[in-house]
């Protein structure tokens, strides 16, 4: 797939709770082909304490108004001025970055998609393409508590959603790990989200002898293979999970859980 | 166009902007981004005897203007290179340098001794930075006697351009320079990354797995121009100049400061078409400055 630098305008920026943010960028020629999992790497020109690109996973993919969504959480520098882009500002990407989620094999047909915080982002479009090849996903997503939970509504378009918080505040208390979605049988589950979270996914998934792909943030400079600064430790030994991942089958990763 | 073409031992390049070793990989992760046929070279990872891991994650920090990195030479050795790489690099119009590290001196010989057999590699660029395993882990660049000694057995297998790559962490790089110098080699190239740390204060705990690493990028630049100027006034071998470059401008402040050609790093993962950005700037400059050839203004600094 050919990776593409360029400029893209800020078409709409939208606060939501809890610190995050939804930007929505567009240009005139058409985008890419773009897939789910797949991320950009985008240029904040800003301070020196913002020097190299920032990581974002592609939320979503509007084909009809030709827009990619980032849904951003303000953590530091380079997020917080993100979060004052302005309509019509141009923002530079190097994009569409890394592999992909892989699609259901014939004969699975239960998927669960389990995301904790910001990690949510990249399986709504997951969820959007897995419901547009007439799969019927269900999500799961956890947060800390009610505020943590964003864009519910547009994962509800597109499949049944539970939830887990910490405090109980919304759906089921305790980890998404308690929740008692996860008694019911699943052919394969992907997941997004702080790293304990998807570990403990992956356990699960392994000792239900689940198909389990998991999506890792792992902090990187180039973004496409050439700096070696992301890897993550697989059976074939040290990966990137810039170019090989960031969409990894539990199966091949050396975690240790 | 002004004439761009300069000279490094007996490797001509078409113009003197390379990209640095360990931040362009093989030059193939950029063809999306640019025509690497139009850099005057690429140098390639750093490779060794044998395959290497590299260090755990995390392996990268970035700093103030920068960035600390302990990527541990990960490569899969000479070897696979040989087989693999480098019969798809020879379509390539530029001239690719192979980035030569290792832990021991043999290393390093065996390493240099299998590149020379290619005729499309047409110079080495010699790490010395790398720790000896045998003197408990000092870089090999840091000691002059042990510096002199690797270019000395190198210089004797490998016959094309050798371009011994100088490590700034120490305390006087024009000696080290003048040592290698001394034993044969053709170039000096400067300044590999320089050692640093960062620490995160929320959870007091470093934030490379390997505690400390190499600093590159912007911040790096005063220091590596001074480095330059000091050892292109030291040495008669050619000088290649880096640390921090990331437009025409800084790269002009290399030549000025007596470099032949220069190398552009870090920048190339904020803007992977830097380089040509480069390559045109400094042609505007010459243009500008009413200078026919990049020779006029290499170590052209006026300080009176
Ligand atoms: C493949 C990938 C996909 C990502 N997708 C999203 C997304 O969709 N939405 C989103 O909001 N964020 C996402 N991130 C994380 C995002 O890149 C960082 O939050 C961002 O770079 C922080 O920049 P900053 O300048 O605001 O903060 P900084 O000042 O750089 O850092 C502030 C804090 O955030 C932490 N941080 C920085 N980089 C990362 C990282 N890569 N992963 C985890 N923590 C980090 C730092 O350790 C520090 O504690 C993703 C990261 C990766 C690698
Ligand atoms: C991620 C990374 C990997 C590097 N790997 C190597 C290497 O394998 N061999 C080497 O000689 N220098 C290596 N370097 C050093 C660069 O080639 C260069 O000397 C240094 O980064 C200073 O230039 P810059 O500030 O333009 O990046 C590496 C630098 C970075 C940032
Ligand atoms: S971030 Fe550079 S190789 Fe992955």
């Amino acid at each position: 797939m050919k990776k593409i630098i360029g400029d893209l305008v800020v078409s709409e920026n939208i606060p939501l709770k809890n610190n995050h943010f939804l930007l929505k960028l567009t240009q005139a020629e058409p985008l890419p082909h773009i897939l789910p999992g797949q991320f950009v790497q985008l240029k904040i020109d800003d301070t020196p304490s913002v020097f190299l690109r920032r990581t974002f996973s592609i939320n979503y993919v509007d084909r009809k108004k030709n827009e990619i969504w980032l849904l951003i959480q303000v953590v530091g520098d380079g997020t917080r001025s993100l979060s004052n882009c302005k309509i019509g500002d141009s923002l530079n990407l190097i994009y569409p970055l890394g592999n992909s989620f892989s699609m259901p094999t014939s004969s699975q047909s239960r998927l669960l998609l389990v995301g904790g915080g910001v990690g949510v982002a990249p399986l709504l479009f997951l969820g959007a393409i897995l419901a547009e090849k007439g799969f019927s996903p269900s999500f799961l997503l956890g947060a800390r508590n009610i505020d943590g939970l964003i864009e519910l509504e547009k994962f509800q378009q597109f499949g049944d959603v539970y939830i887990a918080t910490e405090d109980g505040s919304a759906g089921e208390i305790g980890f998404v790990t308690d929740h008692s979605i996860l008694k019911n049988s699943f052919d394969k589950i992907y997941t997004c989200g702080p790293t304990p979270m998807m570990q403990a996914i992956s356990q699960f998934a392994e000792n239900q002898f689940i198909d389990c792909e998991v999506s890792l943030e792992n902090k990187m400079a180039c973004g496409i293979g050439a700096c070696l600064c992301c890897v993550t430790q697989t059976h074939q030994g040290n990966q990137c999970v810039c170019t090989d991942g960031p969409v990894f089958n539990t199966k091949e990763l050396a975690w240790q859980i | 166009m002004a004439n761009l073409t300069t000279k490094i031992g007996d490797l001509t390049l078409k113009n003197p902007v390379i990209t640095a070793s360990g931040t362009f990989g093989y030059g193939e992760e950029y063809l999306d981004f640019l025509d690497i046929n139009q850099l005057g070279g690429i140098c390639v990872k750093g490779t060794t005897l044998h395959r290497r891991e590299g260090n755990p994650y995390p392996r990268m920090a970035e700093t103030p203007s920068g960035m600390l990195n302990a990527v541990g030479l990960q490569n899969k050795g000479v070897d696979y290179f040989i087989n693999t790489i480098y019969p798809r690099l020879t379509v390539f119009e530029t001239a690719f340098i192979v980035n030569v590290s290792g832990s021991t001196l043999e290393d390093y010989i065996e390493t240099a001794e299998k590149i020379n057999s290619l005729s499309f590699i047409p110079a080495i660029e010699l790490n010395i930075s790398c720790p000896n395993v045998k003197q408990g882990g000092m870089a090999f660049g840091v000691d002059k006697d042990m510096a002199a000694e690797v270019v000395k057995e190198v210089r004797k297998v490998y016959h094309k351009t050798l371009i011994v790559k100088l490590s700034p962490n120490v305390t006087d790089i024009v000696s080290i320079a003048e040592a290698v110098e001394h034993v044969g080699a053709d170039a000096v190239s400067l300044i590999n990354t320089l050692l640093g740390m960062a620490i995160d204060a929320e959870t007091q705990k470093p934030l490379l797995s390997t505690i400390t690493g190499g600093l590159s990028g912007p911040c790096v630049k005063p220091i590596a121009l001074r480095m330059v100027w000091q050892v292109a006034h030291a040495v008669k071998i050619p000088v290649v100049g880096m640390g921090g470059i990331s437009n025409a401008r800084d790269a002009i402040e290399f030549f000025l400061a007596g470099a032949t050609a220069i190398e552009v790093g870090t920048a190339n993962f904020i803007d992977p078409a830097v380089s040509l950005q480069v390559i045109q700037g400094v042609n505007d400059y010459l243009q500008r400055h009413h200078c026919e050839s990049i020779n006029d203004i290499i170590g052209a600094l006026k300080t009176v």
